[in-house]
């Protein structure tokens, strides 16, 4: 489960300084898909990072599965991001120099895992690309791309997936497919989603929403 | 384990993305080049060595005036080493009423140790290698006693009581040179004749040498355990204490060999640490992914170290080997130029190159991959954080560190390494300032001209860090090429007139006062160069200081027989045109009045004379003491008449005079020299064409192998030129691609990046100029004691060279950035 407390975020802005995101309150329940909307510019992927323990906020807390996430130090943050957490991107963060396959293998090899190989492969059959291991990013579509992305967010079994704008850089059938794959996955699994977009069809497809004006939480956590 | 294991999986996927090519391409080049000229010089530097034994004959040689205890030979055979001996004495050799004088050596078998003695079967015909001594009973006589006695091969002579056969001409005896001076024609005889000669009596003056060759371990040894053990009269000679025209010789050769490995280095490490940058940056994102799926500050910078220590040691070994090869060829061609092999290099090159590797990585790519590690997650959200910048004093201060050990190191030579340290670091600085001004008065001028020139110089301004990097890289380069090419062929060139062909290859001794006019009309009627000789008085030194001088009180077996010798002194009042004077001031008007002496530097150095000393000679029975009042610098690579001491004329103008003079006599001129012995009987000739031949041989080969091995730094320095402009391609290509996808045509996106290249090749180039000027300068200078003249051509290569690397570059560029869709570089760059 994700539980933020008081959660804000203010960086110098010259001799003033600017609000992002404040007094934010959410808990997400394990295996509920949460989906955060918003203007541009609202503090969606600022909350995102913070969630993630990518950054850090000025005050409030975050618990990711009970653990306060920012008692820890960047590394031990690391550590839990390892053991819980998956990530999606609008820009996918594909490894360029690495094949589909090694790039679904990383995050495996990076927890010294065994069997990377093999449950790579099953993963990449699993999002339909088990024919073009391979293939270096460049040479893939952005859909193809994004689909290595969430094998790769998969693969670990992450408790909780963080995804942000996942299709924001696909065209719209594409983009259907992705989110459709996304929430079988999920589904699947029984992932924890906090999901970020401006897409409120894809919004919708969550159980919960919440909407983010001004740094705050416009229409409280439903 | 696991994290090597992933280390060398992202090893081989970075390399087959050819993500670690140009680093890999780096660092070969830079093993490779460094351990070719380490290997190479190894080599060189062994067969200088080893020629430079030629002329002893010997590697060591054990002299004395009496029978040396035969305990020393039984030594040298103990420990494996080779060993002959030699007994030199002067006298007069006879025939059919012809007399002259001869220096005789009597030699046993296996002499010489070093080298070969060349016979010819009759005068004027083609010589040949000999094999081994003369037999009991024969001689062989040099081409001046053959004339002086009309000692044609077959017939006999006189030596002493003995009866010789004449069994050849000889006509190289690679030995010679270590008698400068005193050169009486040489009678070479086998050491079991010396008995029946009767020669050897009480008071004969006698010079009894033991030779001793072998492995080079073994004669430190040898010498180290001989040193202890010597008598008086008893002396080493090594080849330190060879002759100091050749010595000098040596001591530039190999100074020129360490200056081309340190511009290899430089040059290297130049572009190890731009090739570090280019995939630091590349890298950013994946970093940041990674830590994203979990990974540690720890872990991740453990799996790029990891990483970059593995491809180290390929490079290490690949580049070794390489290098290892390349100096093969080099040897090779060497060896067909020379015909003689080189030794064997020894392992130390090799070891070398894997620790310069390390060095490399150690100071080049370290601080890059530290700006890594400092890479936060949240740059996969929000990419302006592209990581930290560096930290100048970090990055710089070890890169300064690394080079300047390397410098010190491959230098071989504090100074020569502290100038080019000094050199390169100021030449470094200079050029950042420069630049940077230089992009500041680009912002002024970017308003003006069309679109392509705005937008070059634009680039310029908003990339000027990275543009002043870019500068300082291609400036840095760019002179170490010039220095290679243009400063080194000035140098070489500056360093090989110093002995010019036309050098004098005769000396006359003996030459009478009343035999001078007569002389210098023969000279004249003869066609030779107008004779300018000097007068020579021979004479002892008593006292430094009123301080007596006694062997007793050096401990230098040169420095001891030296002072027990007389000295050739010479008085004049003018300073010979070829001697500098070094400290002090020459005679003065009031000194040849009160009576003053000249000391050459190095013999000064030697004996601890200052200037202002007092010294008392003994001069034909008479005694004076004069101050010393200048300390003078000879050319001894001129070949001409020096003296080591010089007086005021008043001192010495009554004692007993004979003249020398020194001239060059070329090939054709040849029989002038027998008139020349007939009408003066009395002179001594001396011929120096052979030692001369062997002094300008040597040279020649040292002047191709810097050549060869300058050859291979200039390969090292294009690379760095690759690595520098490769290090902004990325962000070009992408520039390039917005620009097209805004419409901008492809002639105004090529001309845009021609602008902006061209400028940066200029600037280059003419701070490279600038450079290799004052480094060549200061080298010239204050390393190796040459006159140079800054050749102007630099002033206009220099930009010409920075303007032609980057052109091919630009166009590169510019293909690449408009060869593709601009959706699929912008993609790819993205």
């Amino acid at each position: 489960m994700v539980l933020a407390a008081g959660l804000s975020k203010v960086v110098p802005n010259g001799s003033a300084t600017l609000v992002i995101l404040q007094d934010i309150e959410l808990a997400v329940m394990p295996g509920e898909a949460m989906a955060v909307v918003g203007a541009s510019g609202s503090g969606k992927s600022t909350l995102l990072g913070l969630l993630a323990g990518l950054d850090t906020p000025t005050a409030g807390r975050v618990h990711l599965d009970g653990v306060d996430l920012f008692a820890l130090d960047e590394d031990g943050r690391a550590a839990l991001r390892k053991r819980l957490v998956g990530f999606v991107f609008q820009s996918f963060q594909l490894l360029a120099p690495l094949t589909a396959l090694e790039n679904v293998m990383l995050p495996l090899e990076l927890s010294q895992r065994d069997d990377a190989e093999e449950r790579a492969r099953a993963m990449l059959s699993r999002v339909g690309l088990g024919e073009r291991l391979g293939h270096y990013p460049k040479h893939l579509s952005g859909g193809e791309q994004q689909r290595v992305a969430l094998a790769r967010a998969f693969v670990v079994e992450p408790r909780i997936l963080f995804a942000d704008e996942p299709t924001g850089n696909l065209d719209a059938a594409t983009g259907a497919g992705i989110i459709d794959l996304l929430f079988a996955l999920n589904a699947e699994r029984g992932t924890t989603l906090m999901l970020v977009t401006h897409d409120e069809m894809v919004a919708r497809r969550c159980m919960r929403q919440i909407r983010l004006a001004g740094g705050r939480i416009a229409n409280g956590a439903r | 384990m696991a994290h090597i294991r992933l280390a060398l999986r992202m090893l081989a996927r970075d390399w087959r993305a050819g993500e670690l090519k140009l680093l890999a391409l780096a660092l070969i080049v830079a093993v490779t080049s460094v351990a070719s000229v380490t290997f190479f010089a190894d080599r060189v530097r062994q067969a200088l060595t080893r020629d430079a034994h030629q002329l002893l004959g010997a590697d060591l040689l054990l002299t004395a005036d009496h029978p040396l205890d035969p305990g020393f030979a039984r030594e040298a055979q103990a420990r494996g080493l080779s060993t002959a001996a030699s007994v030199r004495l002067i006298s007069m050799s006879r025939q059919a009423g012809a007399a002259h004088i001869a220096g005789v050596k009597a030699v046993t078998e296996g002499y010489p140790l070093r080298g070969k003695l060349r016979i010819a079967p009759a005068l004027n015909v083609p010589d040949q290698e000999a094999a081994g001594v003369p037999p009991p009973g024969q001689v062989w006589v040099d081409e001046r006693l053959a004339n002086a006695i009309g000692a044609e091969v077959g017939t006999s002579l006189e030596l002493g009581n003995a009866r010789l056969q004449v069994a050849a001409i000889l006509t190289l005896e690679p030995d010679r040179g270590v008698t400068f001076f005193n050169i009486a024609p040489r009678l070479l005889m086998n050491v079991a004749d010396l008995p029946q000669t009767g020669l050897i009596q009480v008071g004969s003056r006698v010079t009894y040498a033991l030779l001793v060759a072998g492995d080079r371990a073994a004669m430190e040894a040898y010498e180290r355990w001989a040193k202890t053990r010597l008598d008086r009269g008893e002396g080493v000679e090594g080849l330190d204490n060879a002759r100091p025209e050749i010595r000098a010789g040596l001591d530039r050769a190999q100074q020129f060999l360490g200056l081309t490995a340190l511009l290899a280095v430089i040059l290297a490490a130049v572009a190890v640490g731009l090739a570090t940058r280019r995939f630091t940056r590349r890298h950013l994102n994946n970093y940041a992914v990674m830590r994203c799926l979990g990974a540690s500050q720890r872990q991740l910078f453990g799996l790029f170290a990891w990483e970059f220590v593995a491809l180290g040691a390929i490079a290490a070994v690949l580049g070794c080997a390489l290098g290892f090869g390349v100096q093969l060829v080099l040897a090779q061609g060497l060896t067909e130029f020379v015909g003689v092999p080189l030794p064997q290099p020894s392992w130390l090159p090799a070891a070398q190159g894997m620790l310069l590797v390390f060095a490399l990585l150690l100071g080049f790519a370290l601080p890059p991959l530290m700006r890594l590690k400092r890479v936060p997650a949240l740059r996969v959200l929000r990419r302006e954080l592209g990581g930290p910048e560096e930290s100048q004093v970090v990055s710089y201060g070890a890169a300064i560190a690394v080079l300047a050990g390397l410098i010190l190191w491959q230098a071989g030579s504090f100074k020569l390494g502290a100038y080019v340290l000094a050199g390169f670091t100021g030449a470094g600085l200079a050029f950042a300032a420069v630049s940077y001004g230089a992009l500041r008065l680009a912002a002024s001028a970017g308003s003006l001209g069309g679109v392509a020139w705005r937008y070059g110089l634009a680039n310029l301004r908003r990339r000027a860090r990275q543009s002043t990097v870019q500068i300082l890289a291609l400036a840095l380069g760019l002179t170490a090429i010039l220095l290679l090419t243009v400063t080194r062929g000035d140098l070489l060139e500056t360093w090989r007139a110093r002995t010019p062909a036309g050098a004098p290859n005769r000396f006359i001794l003996n030459i009478q006062p009343d035999q001078r006019a007569p002389l210098a009309a023969f000279f004249r009627e003869h066609g030779l160069p107008p004779m300018a000789d000097y007068p020579m008085v021979r004479g002892r030194l008593m006292a430094i200081n009123a301080v007596e001088v006694s062997a007793e009180n050096y401990s230098e077996a040169r420095t001891r027989r030296l002072v027990e010798r007389e000295f050739n002194l010479s008085y004049m009042d003018e300073l010979p045109a070829h001697n500098r004077v070094s400290a002090g001031r020459w005679f003065s008007p009031s000194d040849r009045e009160s009576g003053a002496v000249s000391v050459e530097e190095g013999i000064a150095r030697t004996l601890g004379i200052q200037l202002g000393d007092r010294l008392t000679w003994m001069v034909g029975g008479q005694q004076f003491t004069a101050p010393v009042t200048n300390l003078r610098h000879l050319d001894w690579d001129s070949m001409r008449v020096n003296f080591f001491v010089i007086a005021t004329p008043p001192l010495l103008e009554r004692a007993p005079t004979s003249y020398i003079t020194s001239f060059h006599l070329s090939g054709p001129q040849g029989a002038v020299m027998n008139q020349l012995t007939q009408a003066f009987p009395n002179l001594t000739v001396v011929d120096m064409s052979v030692v001369l031949r062997q002094a300008l041989a040597m040279m020649d080969r040292v002047v191709e192998a810097v050549q060869l091995v300058f050859l291979f730094a200039l390969a090292a320095g294009l690379l760095v030129l690759y690595a520098a402009l490769l290090a902004t391609e990325d962000e070009r290509v992408r520039e390039a691609a917005l620009m097209r996808a805004l419409g901008a045509s492809r002639k105004q996106v090529a001309a845009a990046q021609c602008v902006e290249f061209i400028a940066i090749g200029l600037a280059a180039g003419a701070l490279s100029a600038a450079g290799a000027s004052g480094i060549g300068a200061l080298i010239a200078d204050r390393v190796l004691q040459l006159d140079y003249t800054v050749n102007p051509w630099l002033w206009l290569l220099g930009p010409a060279l920075g303007g032609a690397c980057v052109a091919v570059n630009a166009l590169a560029g510019a293909r690449a950035a408009l060869s593709q869709p601009p959706i699929a570089a912008l993609r790819e760059t993205e």
